[in-house]
């Protein structure tokens, strides 16, 4: 069977002078990938470069052997990748169930909003408050929720555990394995906060300085007292 | 009072048109972070064209449409082809090349049609009729409260009640965003001005009738009393556009009906600096100041 991602040499950043390095990965359906490591290592570009909101300089994107760099942004809902980026998104100035609806937006009928207001009540309560109301575990629910409108099979989530409380990240994650559990979703999951991504994760990927320095499996990264103290600093 | 009243509806009469023209800068402004100072220019270049072609028909209607439907045209072709490629990183260089734009259409205008100013006809009477012994309202006038009201209306559907125009607000609001929502951003935008200018044809359609007609600079005053009007309302949101609309029609409305047609565009630009400098977010600002 073939991998839903896989990455290889994949070079691209900002200017003439690259973030990232020759990095390459694989996603298999139903998995949840974590990229990890410290502020500024390239976690986020790596996400933008595979949405294509980056241009690449170097290297192959396929999503199941489709070259996914030929594929415009704006198509790639339709392909199946939703991209909840860091700092989560929220249309601050549409409503919660405008927000959702754009999610789905694409999809002709359009799909109900209720399954994803079972998934988050919080979020049906504040259906009609606009985004700049919401607190910070609200609009993470509220990005995710309209990712996961869009029925997507890869999940692309840039830092979910950002400004949330420990209890709220718990939950998010608790969500992301059942998702995964249950339908098959596969997501790359891109956490500074290494405990919490690695409890769901299948896989862990340590990114330092644009390239990747160790790849396990993330049972094998939590046990391994030496090589959390040398790649994950705990 | 018989004055005054007169003087009311005369200036809601304007104010109408002024709101419906100020709603097509807020459209773009919204859209693109552009005030499009070709606007007027713009208007006045389908408005030649619908008269020619009402001429040629002989129906003013099939011109009124025309003129609308060229205006969407023209509005999609200045972003397509010129709006696209300006540098934002600067909001001068838009205004800049929106005015290189007006330099463009009122030459081009002048080629064409000559400097003079042409006869524009109305498609009903100007004579006000009476109601209740005064004379108030004309037919003309009942018309442009019905057209202008019906675009506000066509576009509050479009805007709250569609996909499309939930796509051009999300794709407005966080471009970035919306693109991995799936919702073609460029061609958001290319709507904005097409549907700007075409509710900008229709308030110079209404309009030009009432000044000295058609003229490569006809709308350059309408222009000026609209951009006071869309500042006065916050440039940011409609509703601001259609009460700054009215307000500053009855404003020179008053102002001419009192002291003089001469003072009026005087006082518009005054108005227009007195709202810059005290209230540069608009009578009805709620939050943070806009930025470009
Ligand atoms: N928009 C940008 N323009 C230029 N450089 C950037 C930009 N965004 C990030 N960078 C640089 O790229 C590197 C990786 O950043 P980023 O991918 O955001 O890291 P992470 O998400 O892992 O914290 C950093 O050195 C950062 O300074
Ligand atoms: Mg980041």
């Amino acid at each position: 069977m073939s991998a839903l991602l896989e990455v290889e040499g994949l070079t691209a950043g900002y200017g003439a002078a690259p973030v990232l390095h020759d990095v390459s990965l694989t996603v298999q359906p139903g998995e949840i990938v974590a990229v990890l490591g410290a502020n500024g290592a390239g976690k986020s570009t790596l996400l933008r470069a595979l949405s294509g909101l980056l241009p690449i300089q170097k290297g192959r994107i396929s999503l199941e052997d489709r070259d996914l760099t030929k594929i415009k942004v704006e198509h790639l809902v339709r392909h199946g990748i939703a991209h909840v980026p860091e700092g989560r998104g929220v249309v601050t100035e549409l409503t919660v169930e405008e927000n959702l609806r754009l999610g789905g937006l694409w999809r002709k009928p359009q799909p109900s909003l209720e399954p994803i207001y079972e998934l988050f009540p919080r979020l049906a309560e504040r259906r009609t408050n606009e985004g700049h109301q919401l607190s910070g575990g609200e609009r993470q629910m509220l990005a995710i929720g309209r990712a996961l409108a869009a029925q997507p099979r890869l999940l692309l989530l840039d830092e979910p555990s950002l400004g949330l409380a420990p209890k709220v990240t718990a939950q998010i994650m608790a969500l992301l394995r059942d998702l995964r559990d249950r339908t098959g979703l596969a997501v790359l999951l891109v956490e500074q906060n290494v405990r919490s991504a690695l409890s769901v994760a299948d896989q862990g990927i340590v990114l330092s300085l644009g390239r990747i320095v160790t790849r396990h499996d993330a049972a094998t990264l939590v046990d391994d007292a030496e090589l959390r103290h040398a790649y994950l600093g705990f | 009072m018989d004055r005054f009243l007169f003087l009311t509806f005369d200036g809601l009469s304007r104010g109408a048109v002024y709101a419906a023209f100020a709603l097509a800068l807020v459209l773009i402004w919204r859209a693109a972070r552009i005030v499009n100072f070709a606007q007027g220019a713009m208007a006045v270049a389908t408005a030649y064209v619908a008269y020619s072609v009402a001429d040629a028909t002989g129906s003013y209607w099939i011109g009124f449409l025309v003129a609308v439907v060229a205006g969407l045209l023209l509005g999609a072709g200045v972003e397509r082809v010129v709006m696209r490629f300006v540098d934002h990183s600067s909001p001068l260089n838009g205004v800049v090349v929106a005015l290189g734009l007006v330099l463009i259409i009122q030459g081009v205008l002048g080629m064409i049609y000559g400097n003079e100013f042409r006869p524009a006809a109305a498609p009903f009477s100007r004579d006000a009729f009476e109601i209740g012994g005064v004379a108030l309202l004309s037919r003309y006038d009942l018309f442009v409260f019905g057209a202008v009201g019906a675009v506000v209306v066509l576009l509050t559907l479009l805007f709250t009640r569609t996909p499309t125009g939930l796509r051009m607000r999300a794709a407005a609001f966080a471009p970035d965003v919306s693109r991995l929502l799936g919702v073609p951003v460029g061609g958001m935008l290319t709507l904005g001005w097409a549907l700007a200018a075409a509710v900008g044809s229709l308030a110079g359609m209404l309009v030009i009738p009432t000044e000295l007609g058609l003229h490569p600079t006809a709308m350059d005053i309408v222009f000026i009393s609209a951009f006071t009007a869309a500042v006065l309302g916050g440039l940011d949101s409609p509703i601001g556009a259609v009460l700054g609309g009215l307000i500053v029609g009855l404003l020179l409305s008053y102002i001419s009906g009192y002291l003089g047609a001469t003072v009026a565009p005087m006082a518009v630009l005054a108005l227009l600096v007195v709202v810059l400098l005290s209230r540069p977010d608009g009578l009805f600002a709620r939050s943070k100041a806009r930025t470009a």
